[in-house]
C-alpha cells in the first residue's frame, strides 16, 4: 500500500506492507535509527515518537496509521541547529547512561513541557511512567526534565 | 546531592593533574541527538536478516525437522537446521563454564525457547514468516523443572548427550572449615536458620542481543558487529569454534544498550548469523526480540539456600554456614572464573568478623534456559550478601537487639584491615562503622524507629531495613582467576600525538558506564592534560589491546589500572625528553602540578604537549632513548578490590493488599577514590532501582511443564519511575591500598546491597504479624500470603 507521511517536517511517500510497524518504517525505510525497538508489547517505550502532537509507542502503531499525518522523532527535536533544552538537560543532569531509552524519554519530556511548562517532580514521574530505563533509576531523568523546564533553547550548545 | 563523611577528602594517590570530578560525559553528545550506533542501527549493502525457530516445549525429542516449505519461500536465502550445523561440526559450542551448549538442537530440546532452526531472508518480516513454514515433529518428554527434586532417583535426566551422564548433577563445591564451623555452632548460645530462595531473574537490558556477521570469502576476514561486553574473549572463542583464524576475526561492539552481564556469554544466534553469512556470502543480521531475550539468554540467581548463623547471647556472631542448591538450567553456561563454580559466593561472611564459616554448593541441571551468573551480581556476591544480611536481621529479632546495633557490634573494625576472612578472601581496606554511622545519621534512624512505633499503634505498618555489604570486585589475580584458560588481565595502549593529544585503547567495553569519559579523566589526571585531549577507543578488537572485558565491576579496578600504568610509563618517557629539553639530568626533575619541573626552580617546566612535540622532533635525545611517548601496559591485579556500603530502606506496607511502597532509600557507598562522582552516583541510582525490581517484582517463574511465565515485559515486571524513590546518597572514601589510584569497582554495589535492605524492611514492617522471612519477589500476592502465614514457593507456578 502507498503511504504518505510527514516525518520531522519532511514529506515521505513509500509503498509498504500493510503490517509494517511504524518503528521499522522509521528505522529501516527512513534510516532514522534514533528511535529504538525494545519490547514489542508497549511496555518499555524506547520507541516513543510523536504522532501529530501525541507520544505513541511506535512498536505498536502500524506505519499505515500515520498516512496523512505528522511524525516527530528524536532527530526532529533540535530546531534550527539548536538543541532542545530537554536534550541539554539530559546531558547536564546525567539523565542517561547507555542512551537506549533516552530518545523516547526525551520525546515524552518535550510533550510534557509543552503541556505543562513548570511540572513538579511527581508530574514528571507520572509522565514517564509508561517507559522503562534500566540505567538511571529515573532520578536523574526527573532532574533533567526539571532542568529543561528552567532553561530556554540555548544559543550556545557548543559543548554538546 | 551526596552527603560526604566529614573527614573523607578527595585523596587520590599519586601526583595527579586534577582531572577527576563530575566532568560531563563525552558520550552524551551523540545519544541526546539520537545518533548512537547500536548493533541494530548497522545496515550493510546486501545485508540479510536472520530469525530463529525456537522450541515451544521444555523437554522433547526431535523426531524430524522439515524445512522444505520455508526453503521455497521466495524471500528466503537459506534455512539452517541442527543437522546442517552437525555437518559443519558446529551443532554444539563450548560454554564459558567448560560445558557444551547446542547451537541448533539435533537430538532433543532441553528448555522452552531453545534454538531449533535458523532462517536467512531478505527482510526481517519474511524471516519471521518463514519460521512458520518449518515443520518440527516433537516427542514430548517429562520435564525436569523443580531444582529440589533434580537429584532424586528417577528424575528425568536433562543431559543425556553427555557421555555417561545419568543424573542432573553438575558440581559439588565447598569453602571454609566445616569442623571449626560445627564447633562454633556447638558452642553458641543461639542458632538461627532459614530456607530462602533467591529467585531466577533476568538482566533485561533494553537493547536485546544481536549481531551483524560479515564473512568476506575473498579476504577470509570475518567481521562481527555484536552486542558483546567482552569482545576480545569472544574473538578467541569464535576462533576456536568456527576455525576462522583469530587474526582474521574482527569484533566491533558498538554502543550497547545496557548489558548488566547479559552480553558476556556467546549465544547460539551469534553463531547462526556467522554460518548464515558463510552460506550466503552476504552480511547477516540477527536481533532477538524481547521474548527471545527473556526466555533464552542468560538468567541470574536461582539459588535455593539454607543458611544458619550462630551467636552468643549478647550478639557476637560466632559462625555461619550455608547449603545451596544452584539451578543452572539445561547447559552449564554460568559466567565465572574457572575455579569458582559458585562464583564468589564464599564471601558470604560479609562485612562481619566471623571466625568460622562453611558453605557447600551443589549445581544441578534442569529444563530451563542456561546461564547463571549474570546481572550485576559480582559473581554471586549478591546471593551471599542476601543470605548473611537476612540471617543477621533474623538473629537481631531472636536476640531482641536492634539490627543496627547488632551490625555495629560485629562489623570489621578499621584496624583489622587487611583482613582475611574465614573462607580466605583478603579484604583490602575499609572503615565499616563510619559508613554505617553515616547512613544511620542520614536516615535519622532513632526518629524513624519512634515513628514506626507510633504508626504501629495506629495500625500502620512501616518497615526499616538495613543491609551492610562488602563485595570483592575486579577479577582478578592471574594465579587464581581465568575464564576458559584466559587470565583475567587487561591491556591499555596509550598513544600521545605530537601535539599532545592522546588516544587510549582499552579492552573493556562500556554499556553505559561512561568509559569514554572516565578513562580520559584517568589519563588526563596522570599527564596533566584535559579529558578533552584524550580520546578513548574501545569495543573494536582490531584497534584495542587484549583483555577480558567489562563485567563484575572490573573495568576501573583492572583496565583503569592498566590505563594509569600506561600513562605513568608515558610520563617517565616524557621525563627523559624534558630533561634533554631543559638540559638538566632526569633525576633533577619532579612531576608537579601536571608538568616536569626542575627541582628548586619550578618555573623551569615542560608539560606533556611540549614534550610530545619535542619527542617527535629532531631534538637530540640521550643514548638509548627512543623517540615518541607511546606506551602500553597489561595489568594483573594483585587482589580484588573490596567496595562496601551501608543501605537503609524505609517501606510502607499495606497488609490488607500486600502492597509495598519504598518511601526512602539511603545509600552510603565506599568505592575508594571516585574518578567521576557524577557517574558513580548514577551507577548507585541504577543499582537501587535494580534492587527494587528484584526484591519486589522481577522473577522468571516456570510452570510444571517448564513454560516460562516471564517471557515478556507484561509478565516480567521491571520497576518504573513510580516505584523508585529519590535516593539519598552518602559517601565515605577508603582508598584501595593496592590499586594504583586507590579506586574500587562500583558498578554492581547497589544491585548487590539493596535487595536485602528492602526485604529486611518489609519483614520488619510485618513483624507484628509474626513474619520472620518472606521470599522475593515481594509482590502484593506474596506479601499477602506471608501475612496470612501461608508463604508459597516464588520460583514455581504449580497447580
Amino acid at each position: 500500500m502507498k503511504l504518505t507521511v510527514t516525518v520531522n517536517g519532511t514529506e515521505h511517500s513509500a509503498v509498504i506492507e500493510p503490517r509494517l510497524l511504524l518503528i521499522h518504517f522509521l528505522r529501516d525505510e527512513l534510516g532514522l535509527t534514533g528511535s529504538h525497538w525494545g519490547c514489542d508489547t508497549s511496555n518499555c517505550g524506547v520507541c516513543v515518537v510523536w504522532l501529530d502532537e501525541t507520544p505513541v509507542k511506535s512498536c505498536t502503531v502500524l506505519a499505515a496509521m500515520t498516512d496523512g499525518r505528522r511524525v516527530t522523532t528524536v532527530e526532529g527535536l533540535a530546531r534550527g541547529g539548536k538543541l532542545d533544552p530537554v536534550q541539554e538537560g539530559f546531558a547536564a543532569c546525567h539523565g542517561l547512561q547507555c542512551g537506549f531509552c533516552t530518545p523516547g524519554m526525551m520525546m515524552t519530556a518535550r510533550w510534557l513541557l509543552d503541556l505543562n511548562p513548570d511540572p513538579t517532580a511527581a508530574q514528571v514521574r507520572e509522565a514517564i511512567s509508561g517507559q522503562i530505563c534500566r540505567c538511571t533509576g529515573y532520578e536523574n531523568i526527573v532532574r533533567s526534565v526539571l532542568w529543561a523546564a528552567k532553561h530556554d533553547r540555548s544559543d550556545d550548545d557548543s559543548r554538546l | 546531592m551526596t552527603i560526604h563523611d566529614s573527614d573523607a577528602g578527595a585523596n587520590a594517590k599519586g601526583s595527579g593533574g586534577g582531572a577527576y570530578g563530575p566532568v560531563p560525559r563525552k558520550e552524551d553528545a551523540r545519544f541526546v541527538r539520537g545518533q548512537g550506533t547500536f548493533v541494530d542501527d548497522i545496515s550493510l549493502p546486501g545485508m540479510l536478516h536472520g530469525a530463529i525457530l525456537r522450541s515451544p516445549l521444555a523437554h522433547a525429542r526431535i523426531v524430524s525437522v522439515d524445512a522444505t516449505a520455508a526453503t521455497a519461500h521466495p524471500k528466503v536465502m537459506a534455512v539452517v537446521t541442527g543437522a546442517d550445523l552437525a555437518g559443519r561440526g558446529l551443532a554444539w559450542m563450548p560454554t564459558i563454564s567448560g560445558d557444551v551448549q547446542a547451537v541448533l538442537a539435533t537430538d532433543k530440546v532441553r528448555f522452552q525457547g531453545q534454538e531449533v532452526a535458523f532462517v536467512v531472508a531478505t527482510d526481517r518480516y519474511a524471516a519471521r514468516d518463514a519460521l512458520e513454514l518449518i515443520a518440527v515433529d516433537y516427542e514430548p518428554l517429562p520435564p525436569m523443572i523443580d531444582a529440589r527434586t533434580a537429584l532424586d532417583p528417577g528424575s528425568p535426566v536433562v543431559r543425556d548427550d553427555l557421555p555417561g551422564c545419568t543424573s542432573n548433577h553438575v558440581f559439588d563445591w565447598t569453602a571454609g572449615d566445616k569442623a571449626a564451623t560445627d564447633a562454633a555452632f556447638a558452642a553458641a548460645d543461639v542458632v538461627v536458620g532459614c530456607d530462602m530462595v533467591y529467585p531466577r531473574s533476568h538482566p533485561a537490558p533494553l537493547e536485546t542481543c544481536g549481531i551483524v556477521a560479515d564473512m568476506d570469502a575473498v579476504t577470509g576476514k570475518l567481521t562481527l558487529w555484536s552486542t558483546s561486553q567482552a569482545p576480545h574473549a569472544h574473538r578467541t572463542m569464535y576462533a576456536s569454534v568456527t576455525g576462522v583464524p583469530e587474526h582474521k576475526i574482527r569484533i566491533v561492539s558498538p554502543d550497547l544498550g545496557g548489558g548488566f552481564g547479559a552480553k558476556v556469554p556467546l549465544y547460539p544466534g551469534y553463531l547462526c548469523a556467522i554460518v548464515g553469512s558463510m552460506i550466503t556470502g552476504r552480511p547477516v543480521k540477527w536481533m532477538e526480540d524481547r521474548s527471545e531475550n527473556l526466555m533464552s539468554t542468560t538468567f541470574a540467581r536461582d539459588y535455593h539456600m539454607h543458611g544458619e548463623i550462630a551467636a552468643t547471647a549478647d550478639g557476637k556472631i560466632l559462625g555461619l554456614r550455608a547449603r545451596v542448591l544452584a539451578d543452572h538450567g539445561a547447559f552449564n553456561a554460568t559466567a565465572q572464573p574457572t575455579r569458582f563454580p559458585a562464583g564468589f559466593f564464599h564471601i558470604f561472611t560479609g562485612s562481619y568478623d566471623i571466625s568460622a564459616a562453611f558453605c557447600e554448593v551443589t549445581g544441578v541441571f534442569t529444563n530451563k534456559a542456561p546461564g547463571g551468573v549474570a546481572y550485576s551480581c559480582s559473581f554471586r556476591v549478591t546471593e551471599a550478601v542476601y543470605l548473611v544480611e537476612r540471617l543477621t536481621d533474623m538473629l537481631a529479632r531472636e536476640l531482641a537487639i536492634d539490627p543496627a546495633e547488632l551490625r555495629m557490634r560485629n562489623l570489621l573494625r578499621p584496624e583489622q584491615f587487611p583482613y582475611t576472612c574465614a573462607t580466605g578472601w583478603q579484604y583490602d581496606s575499609g572503615d565499616y562503622p563510619r559508613a554505617l554511622r553515616l547512613a544511620l545519621d542520614m536516615a535519622g534512624y532513632d526518629e524513624l524507629r519512634r515513628e514506626q512505633a507510633q504508626r504501629r499503634a495506629r495500625g500502620e505498618y512501616m518497615g526499616i531495613g538495613i543491609s551492610f555489604f562488602t563485595e570483592g570486585v575486579g577479577a582478578g589475580p592471574r594465579n587464581q582467576m581465568d575464564i576458559l584458560g584466559l587470565a583475567m588481565a587487561d591491556g591499555a595502549d596509550l598513544r600521545v600525538h605530537p601535539t599532545g593529544k592522546a588516544v587510549l585503547g582499552v579492552s573493556v567495553q562500556t554499556q553505559g558506564q561512561g568509559h569514554e569519559t572516565t578513562f580520559a579523566q584517568i589519563v588526563a589526571h596522570e599527564l596533566g592534560l584535559s579529558p578533552d585531549d584524550v580520546e578513548v577507543v574501545h569495543g573494536d578488537t582490531d584497534r584495542t589491546p587484549f583483555g577480558l572485558g567489562t563485567y563484575g565491576s572490573r573495568s576501573t579496578p583492572v583496565s583503569g589500572a592498566a590505563a594509569v600504568i600506561a600513562a605513568r610509563k608515558v610520563r617517565e618517557r616524557a621525563r627523559v625528553v624534558a630533561a634533554a629539553m631543559l638540559e638538566v639530568a632526569a633525576d633533577d626533575l619532579e612531576w608537579l602540578d601536571g608538568k616536569w619541573r626542575v627541582r628548586g626552580d619550578p618555573d623551569q617546566a615542560r608539560g606533556i604537549a611540549e614534550i610530545a612535540m619535542a619527542a617527535h622532533s629532531t631534538l637530540e635525545l640521550p643514548d638509548g632513548v627512543e623517540g615518541h611517548l607511546d606506551a602500553s601496559a597489561v595489568y594483573n591485579p594483585p587482589n580484588l578490590t573490596f567496595p562496601f556500603g551501608a543501605y537503609i530502606c524505609v517501606t510502607d506496607v499495606d497488609p490488607a493488599t500486600g502492597e509495598v511502597k519504598v518511601r526512602r532509600f539511603i545509600a552510603v557507598d565506599d568505592c575508594g577514590v571516585r574518578i567521576n562522582p557524577m557517574i558513580v552516583e548514577g551507577q548507585v541510582h541504577r543499582g537501587l532501582a535494580d534492587g527494587i525490581g528484584i526484591a519486589l517484582m522481577q522473577a522468571i517463574v516456570f510452570d510444571e511443564l517448564g513454560n516460562c511465565l516471564g517471557g515478556s515485559f507484561m509478565d516480567y515486571l521491571l520497576p518504573t519511575s513510580m516505584e523508585c524513590p529519590s535516593p539519598e546518597l552518602g559517601e565515605t572514601v577508603t582508598p584501595s591500598p593496592h590499586h594504583p589510584i586507590g579506586a574500587k569497582g562500583i558498578g554492581e554495589s547497589a544491585t548487590v546491597g539493596s535487595p536485602p535492605a528492602i526485604v529486611n524492611s518489609v519483614v520488619d514492617a510485618l513483624a507484628p504479624f509474626g513474619v520472620v522471612h518472606a521470599d522475593m519477589p515481594l509482590t502484593p500476592a506474596n506479601v499477602w500470603r506471608a501475612v496470612q502465614g501461608r508463604p508459597v514457593r516464588p520460583d514455581l507456578a504449580l497447580s
